[in-house]
């Protein structure tokens, strides 16, 4: 019955993030799969059973489908409206089962002062976390830990490379 | 099995280590004009047909790098005393050299040697300093270093920092694999030393007042925790490993506390301090903003620390006692990494100044800001003992450099090193002998 019902958590969240691979979406998106495949989503997460459109497809839910790495704007720690239905889906992962575990690694660009940079990463954690618990996850379930600007994704010095890094990974640790 | 994997890659090293390429100095700035000094070739007395140590040459890159004197060329030189009573104070007039070092080495036992220095004034032709250090082969190279801070005091007024250490830590990316390391150098960057090396970032070292223990911030094991490490036995302490942020470690005056940035499960980072002995923390902030980057004054009454409680970083103190805290910056909308020089006149700290993160000393009496680096992402600004020189990281390309700068701006110059991204420099305090 949990493998079900995270298999089917998995299928929805695959259905959603297939479009979305682990670079960093269009700030405004434009496309149109993708939001076809996130509102269409959106029903079944917050329909009055969630679970109820889903098939059993393995109990992979972590094995990379779902998109983990949630982006952030310059100087900001708020979970981007582009952002909140993969969020939502990782809360209802935690959710419904007590027993798993999740790591939210907070980055920051480069820019500034790396200590400064610490508490930013571990604020865009915070933000994710809190949405993560008001929607269910418990947090026993949550750590948090910030790498500042040490753990960049992207190389280069421009906007580019920052919006890349500016970020929190979900990371399953069990 | 990943986690052992993680374990081990941390390697802790003997102060004493391999020694890695040294750093290269090249002067990027000078805005005050160079007192032509001559430091001639020291003689040798002993055993083996070569000095053991260049000394001269040690002391003659140390004066040079402080940017306020010009060597002359040995080439240039008319005679080659290695004695003040063999000095003839016309020749070295004619070659416009304003001071003259002489002095030479003595053999006294098989791993024992006397180096004798004598400083002379040009123009009144008189000694102004002059001194016999005993020495072995491997301290020959630090009594160069005390025998230039000597000449340097004694021609500037200023006391030397020849004879110091910076801490720093790198990072190198080879096939997505980033290694980190924490190392100690003599300030010329020779004996370039690594004492931890980790696969997991390693950031914020911080001396002891004494010079012989680093604290700083690991991420082994995907969490951040403090440690204290004693540089000659590589022995190292795990003092601070709470849940959330554990960072920005900074010694109080007296060597017993630790000012930390604690964040808690919740991600509140405020500035702790922590007794080393009994290992009680005291909680000295409590806003809700981040409050971190924490650095105690030279006389321990306060410590600063970044806050950005009223929208972007600024600095604040409060006292180290306990006590409500007050702004110290309000010149532009970002102000980070407070450090005050020793001497407690100035507070060196990260400036956003026009769209580029640079080093700004702010005198403390007047508030006055001067920005003294000119890169676009300077960062980690630390004040050698004698508070008149700067020590800060900058970009060159992609890489992070150390450069250091005078209090005033004047001189500056950079330190590069061949050791991938070199970042967070923190300067020793003056060695005790």
């Amino acid at each position: 019955m949990l493998n079900y019902k995270l298999a089917a958590i998995t299928l929805m969240l695959a259905l959603f993030t297939g479009c979305a691979s682990n670079t960093v979406p269009d700030p405004e998106p434009t496309d149109t799969t993708y939001d076809a495949a996130g509102s269409g989503a959106d029903t079944d997460v917050y329909g009055d059973d969630p679970l109820g459109g889903g098939e059993a497809i393995g109990d992979d839910y972590s094995a990379g489908e779902l998109t983990n790495i949630i982006y952030f704007d310059f100087d900001s720690s708020e979970v981007r409206a582009d952002f909140t239905d993969i969020v939502a889906r990782h809360a209802l992962i935690l959710a419904n089962d007590s027993m798993i575990r999740v790591r939210l690694e907070g980055h920051a660009d480069e820019r500034g002062s790396r200590e400064y940079n610490i508490g930013l990463g571990e604020r865009r954690a915070q933000s994710v976390r809190r949405m993560l618990m008001i929607q269910g996850a418990s947090a026993s379930q949550i750590a948090t830990v910030s790498f500042g600007e040490e753990r960049p994704v992207a190389l280069g010095g421009d906007e580019d490379s920052w919006a890349q890094n500016r970020r929190v990974e979900i990371k399953y640790t069990n | 099995m990943l986690r052992n994997a993680i374990i081990a890659g941390v390697a802790v090293f003997l102060f004493a280590g391999s020694a890695l390429a040294d750093i290269t100095v090249e002067i990027t700035k000078g805005g005050v004009a160079r007192t032509p000094v001559a430091v001639v070739p020291f003689g040798w007395q002993g055993q083996s047909a070569d000095i053991p140590l260049d000394i001269a040459e040690v002391i003659a890159a140390d004066l040079q790098r402080s940017g306020r004197f010009a060597p002359i060329p040995e080439e240039n030189m008319l005679q080659k005393p290695t004695a003040g009573a063999e000095l003839d104070f016309d020749d070295w007039s004619f070659v416009k050299a304003e001071a003259v070092v002489v002095g030479r080495v003595v053999q006294t036992g098989e791993n024992a040697y006397d180096v004798s220095f004598q400083l002379f004034d040009v123009f009144r032709r008189e000694q102004l300093v002059g001194y016999r250090i005993p020495a072995s082969r491997g301290t020959m190279r630090i009594v160069a270093h005390r025998a230039a801070d000597m000449i340097y005091e004694k021609l500037t007024g200023i006391k030397g920092v020849f004879a110091t250490k910076v801490a720093f830590v790198t990072a190198e990316r080879r096939q997505d694999v980033q290694t980190f390391r924490l190392v100690v150098a003599d300030q010329d960057g020779a004996n370039e030393t690594v004492i931890l090396q980790s696969t997991d970032p390693i950031m914020s070292p911080a001396w002891s007042p004494d010079s012989r223990r680093l604290a700083y911030v690991s991420f082994e094991n995907d969490r951040s925790s403090v440690w204290v490490q004693t540089l000659r036995t590589g022995n190292r302490i795990q003092v601070s490993n709470k849940p959330g942020i554990n960072g920005a470690p900074s010694f109080s005056p007296d060597g017993r506390q630790l000012a930390l940035t604690l964040g808690g499960i919740d991600g509140n980072l405020d500035i702790h301090v922590l007794d080393l002995s009994t290992r009680q923390t005291r909680r000295l902030t409590t806003h809700r903003a981040i409050d971190t980057e924490g650095s105690w004054s030279p006389d321990g009454r306060y410590i600063y620390f970044t806050s950005d409680r009223s929208g972007g970083p600024q600095v604040y103190r409060v006292p180290a006692a306990g006590g409500t805290p007050e702004r110290v910056t309000f010149e532009g909308s970002y102000n980070a990494r407070p450090r005050l020089s020793p001497d407690g006149k100035r507070l060196a700290m990260v400036h956003l100044d026009r769209g580029n993160y640079r080093i700004a000393v702010m005198d403390v009496k007047s508030k006055e800001l001067l920005v003294v680096s000119a890169g676009q992402q300077d960062e980690s600004p630390s004040f050698a003992p004698n508070s008149d020189t700067l020590i800060y990281a900058t970009r060159q390309a992609r890489n992070g450099v150390l450069e250091t700068v005078t209090a005033d701006g004047l001189i500056r110059q950079r330190v590069s090193s061949g050791q991938g991204d070199v970042r967070e420099p923190v300067w020793s305090p003056f060695p005790r002998y």
